[in-house]
């Protein structure tokens, strides 16, 4: 009985919320035939199976619910009143049932009043003077009862959720006729086991199941599994790796290919459509609209969008939360809307949409908009704000205010969202997760708010630091950048008071000791105090409003870490969100960067602001903008270095691993043969040597550069000191008064791509002729050797004056990319000239920035833009590229 | 003994999976160990309450382990001194409580169990559920709930410390 009480409960619920969504719809669409049956169907479905378990209260009450359901479909004019009342029916049903999971068995209580209910509904419908025709209908009721505790029983035998009209439309016709019939249909249903003849008379045709229930927990235990036989994978291929035994390779090989498969193949599993998690929200809308006096439609588009499961129900409460929002507090009454000359009813759009690895998640509404004028008055109320300060911010970063703590700007707190819950709330949980939220309000117009989720939170990328003798694990998406503070630098530590402050670009940061903070025993060879000294790694993090230093011994790599929850005896260490294996086998745990700034005090409002200032500064001085750069030696005495965003893994391979092929030199990677190039003057590494490998990746196909030591991560400015005339290098700049040699990774992956580009030699005669404009040396150097690698004929330019030119002397481009910041005109003036010209009208401009946000790239839509790509992604770029040019086949 | 004799005594007598911390006998019910291992590789958690002495990846599952020692108030295990984990799972996690040695499996017959001596210790008796008197000394059988909740932050008696 549990079992099939269980598998009653988890179908009646599933039927249960669609009732709910449908129903909504067919208050707005009464005449849709098609509609009305669905619902009837899931109705019987529920009452069937009710009878059938001997639940009387929920089959009474589904019965009555029936009833008027079978008015509407009747042709009785569908009321407000009675949707409310089969509503709350409905909201009574999952209250029992919830009673019944609890208990295994019904609450006690009456229903009467709702089955009086819905039953005087019923009958005030039925036409004048026709009792009999009442009387007649119910019998019919019954009897599709009757049908539907076949059905029902059915259901459960199969499994399946069967078609129980097919039934119950064969039956009225024999009995129609027998008064009789009203009892004894009443006898099988309150025994329902006497059904059982009846069945298999007309069991409607099983359809084969295209999908099963698996328990999430089946799931959890299969990726646990997975994750060990990952590991036990690769202590095989370690042993391997140190055997002379080829014999092993291939099967290990498939072995690993297989293993890598599966583990995709769970994580794929494990997704679930978004619409999920919208599926109680036209019910709450109706409601809310009924509760409001509006008038609200609900659009919704990308429902399919998978995530994860663990990360729909992490989202669901702030989605939720802004809906409510954006009807209490967007849309305005039907006569406001009416006065403002706008449709009475107000419309919530809810768009997903995939991201890379990310999930969009758009909640606009066509309301009244931010009101600009009490967020400003709200911030001096509360002090967070001085009347200078406001006059020094835009709209939008005025509007970005309504996420502090307290701020609620509603005239009058509603029922609907002013519960105290405010949107610092849904900042900080869509935050915890990994994700951003931003938005967008003009005044009149209507809000968007754009949350940016993580597709799943298994997988994380993180930067793993030590310190103290202990490693963690620090989420990436909250560093913002790693500086190397020096003395006597422009960037150095000050100490106010014995609280030490990082001076980067002009600004003071708090810095807070990671060691210190967790209390971590002091590690004797580096005395705390020491970080302070000469040279202090500091991770600059940004956890949601809040910016504040970490200062830690060493970063050692990043690395893409499976997130694992911790133990419950330690849910009480808020500062770490979870905890990880390393591939050495040890467990290291993950920060949670809010928490941890909570645990250090940072002060909310003034690092924010001083954040934005920091950003205002930056955005003035795009050069100046320091990028992290990897440092190394291969071969030669002086330092190279490369921007660390272009690199997608460090690897240390034993040199006997590195393999000869007549291409060049291989050696095994992931699942297949990644081409490994030697820079001049690297020592090759033999037999168990570790060979220090840069893997760059291109479009999924990676390319190893041999170097011969890793010195550091750190921060500076691109601004070359010579320009380089050697293949492969770009150029000579200082890193922290050394000099330092940026190599050119584009001529590296050129290389690796060789075959690729004589594959393409025959596709020449259709080259795309692109235009990069870029005031930065640096990135044209970085891009135009790529982009000719991917096939494309391009032609450079400086500044947007000297496009200009071109565009004067009437030179033609299939596509221009442009740099957004640069002196002079800027990339927005650009775009709008080379717009206004007929020539280049047509041309399509895709943007690239080294900033992101959505204020630049709705800025660089309105230019002209149709893209806009970070800088450093160069996938994204050869992506937008592809798309932008379909007919140039060559960069696929 | 017959072998039905053997079911008959199992049936009987709860067994035990024994260990020894600081030359005193406890043990554990046979049906809530999931297996003993060595704990190697521990790595602690900054902050964590004292008992826990840190997390452990045991065939890349994490297992959170326990020092009985300090659960018990005993002076901390030498770091080169021999250790053993009895590994158990609650819910979807595992745990692994330390001591110094394991013992055999005892069957203990149940006329010679008695609740804990009123004048134990406070540590002890929050994670101790009576004893058995054995021929030579006697077995202190643990309370896992007890230890979770000594584990737990807020927990009784070690968070001060």
């Amino acid at each position: 009985m549990d079992e099939l009480l269980g598998e009653f409960l988890t179908e009646t619920q599933e039927s249960l919320e669609r009732l709910d969504v449908e129903l909504v719809r067919f208050e707005s669409e009464p005449n849709d035939p098609e509609l009305l049956n669905n619902i009837f169907r899931l109705v019987h479905t529920v009452k069937g199976t009710c009878g059938f378990l001997g639940l009387d209260r929920l089959a009474k009450l589904t019965h009555a619910a029936e009833s008027l359901m079978s008015r509407y479909r009747d042709g009785m004019t569908v009321s407000a009143d009675g949707v409310s009342a089969i509503l709350a029916s409905l909201d009574r049903m999952n209250e029992i049932l919830q009673g019944l999971e609890r208990d295994q068995q019904e609450p006690a209580g009456s229903d009467d009043d709702l089955i009086v209910r819905l039953l005087a509904l019923a009958e005030a419908a039925a036409p004048q003077g026709a009792r009999e025709a009442v009387r007649d209908l119910e019998d019919q009721e019954t009897l599709a009862d009757m049908a539907m505790v076949r059905a029902g029983d059915e259901a459960i035998r199969g499994r399946r959720v069967s078609e129980p009209e097919e039934a119950e439309a064969r039956l009225p016709d024999d009995l129609q006729a027998a008064g009789l019939e009203y009892l004894v249909a009443e006898e099988m249903v309150s025994e329902p086991i006497a059904s059982e003849e009846a069945q298999g008379t007309d069991a409607p045709g099983r359809e084969a199941a295209q999908s099963i229930r698996v328990k999430v927990d089946t799931l959890e235990h299969l990726m646990t599994t997975v994750s060990e036989l990952v590991l036990a994978r690769n202590q095989l291929l370690d042993i391997d790796r140190r055997k002379q035994d080829t014999e092993w390779k291939a099967p290990l090989h498939r072995l690993s290919g297989i293993t890598n498969e599966l583990q995709r193949g769970i994580m794929k599993a494990r997704m679930l459509p978004i619409d999920r998690a919208w599926q109680k929200l036209p019910r709450m809308l109706r409601d809310l609209s009924v509760e409001l006096g509006k008038s609200i439609e609900l659009t919704t588009s990308g429902g399919e969008t998978e995530l994860d499961r663990q990360v729909l129900e992490f989202i669901r409460d702030p989605m939720t939360h802004l809906i409510r929002n954006a009807a209490d507090h967007g849309i305005g009454t039907p006569a406001r809307r009416r006065a403002l000359g706008k449709s009475e009813t107000g419309h919530i759009d809810l768009k997903a949409y995939a991201e890379g690895d990310h999930i969009v998640i758009e909640i606009g509404d066509d309301g009244r908009g931010l009101d600009t004028d009490r967020i400003k008055a709200k911030c001096i109320e509360k002090e967070l704000l001085s009347e200078t300060e406001i006059g020094q911010l835009g709209e939008s970063e005025i509007h970005q205010f309504i996420f502090q703590p307290g701020f609620s700007t509603a005239a009058e707190v509603t029922d609907i969202s002013g519960r105290g819950v405010g949107l610092d709330v849904v900042r900080a949980n869509i935050e915890v997760i990994g994700g951003t939220v931003d938005l967008k309000s003009s005044s009149g117009q209507g809000t968007v708010f754009r949350l940016r989720i993580p597709l799943t939170l298994a997988i994380a990328a993180a930067l793993i630091v030590e310190t103290d003798g202990t490693r963690f694990a620090v989420p990436q998406h909250n560093v913002s950048e790693v500086v190397r503070a020096k003395r006597e630098t422009d960037c150095r530590i000050e100490m106010i008071n014995d609280a030490p402050q990082l001076r980067l670009r002009g600004r003071l940061l708090p810095v807070y000791d990671l060691g210190g903070l967790l209390h971590l025993p002091e590690d004797e060879a580096v005395p705390r105090g020491r970080l302070l000294g000469e040279m202090a790694t500091v991770i600059v993090m940004e956890a949601g409003v809040r910016r504040y230093g970490l200062l830690v011994e060493t970063v050692l790599r990043p690395e893409e870490i499976v997130v694992k929850p911790k133990a419950s005896v330690l849910q009480d260490l808020t500062m770490f969100s979870g905890n990880t294996i390393l591939g050495d086998g040890s467990v290291i745990m993950i920060i949670d960067p809010a928490a941890l700034a909570a645990l250090a005090g940072v002060s909310e409002i003034r690092a924010d602001f001083s954040q934005r200032e920091a950003e205002t500064q930056e955005a003035r001085e795009p050069e100046e903008a320091p990028v992290p750069l990897l440092l190394f030696k291969a071969g030669g005495s002086v330092r190279k270095a490369v921007p660390l965003a272009l690199v997608a893994r460090l690897e240390e391979i034993p040199g006997k691993e590195i393999e000869v092929c007549n291409e060049g030199d291989v050696i095994r990677y992931r699942d297949g043969l990644m081409p490994l190039l030697f820079m001049d003057g690297v020592t090759r590494q033999a037999g168990d040597a570790l060979q220090p490998i840069l893997v760059f990746d291109d479009e999924g196909r990676h390319v190893g550069l041999a170097i011969d030591e890793i010195i550091d991560v750190v921060e500076a400015p691109l601004s070359l000191e010579i320009r380089s005339v050697t293949p492969g290098l770009i150029g000579s700049l200082l890193v922290d008064g050394e000099v330092t040699e940026l190599i050119d990774i584009s001529y590296y992956i050129g290389e690796g791509l060789t075959q690729r580009l004589a594959a393409r030699e025959a596709e020449a005669a259709k080259t795309a002729r692109l235009l990069l404009v870029d005031d930065s040396q640096f990135f044209r150097n970085m891009l135009a050797p790529l982009l000719t690698a991917h096939g494309y004929s391009v032609t450079l330019a400086e500044s947007a004056h000297e496009a200009l030119e071109m565009k004067e002397e009437g030179t033609r481009f299939d596509l221009i990319i442009s740099d957004l910041e640069m002196p002079g005109l800027d990339g927005f003036a650009f775009a709008q000239e080379a717009k206004k010209d007929p020539r280049w009208s047509e041309t399509p401009l895709i943007a690239l920035s080294s900033y992101s946000s959505p204020e630049l790239i709705a800025r660089s839509r309105a230019a002209g833009f149709i893209e806009y790509v970070g800088k450093f992604d160069r996938q994204k770029l050869m992506a937008a590229l592809k798309a932008v040019l379909p007919q140039w086949g060559a960069a696929a | 003994m017959s072998e039905e004799a053997l079911r008959q005594l199992e049936a009987e007598t709860e067994g035990y999976v024994t260990a020894e911390l600081d030359g005193q006998l406890f043990g554990l019910k046979l049906t809530q160990v999931r297996d003993v291992f060595l704990p190697k590789g521990i790595c602690p958690v900054p902050m964590a309450p004292k008992p826990v002495a840190g997390l452990l990846n045991l065939r890349g599952r994490i297992v959170t382990a326990i020092d009985l020692r300090a659960c018990l108030g005993l002076p901390a295990r030498d770091p080169d001194a021999p250790s053993v984990a009895i590994g158990i799972e609650r819910g979807n996690e595992l745990y692994g409580l330390i001591a110094d040695k394991i013992g055999n499996v005892l069957r203990p017959e149940p006329e010679t169990f008695e609740p804990n001596p009123v004048n134990l210790g406070a540590g002890w008796a929050d994670i101790c559920a009576g004893v058995y008197r054995l021929d030579d000394g006697v077995l202190m059988v643990l309370d896992l709930e007890g230890i979770l909740d000594l584990a737990r932050p807020g927990g009784p008696q070690l968070t001060a410390a």
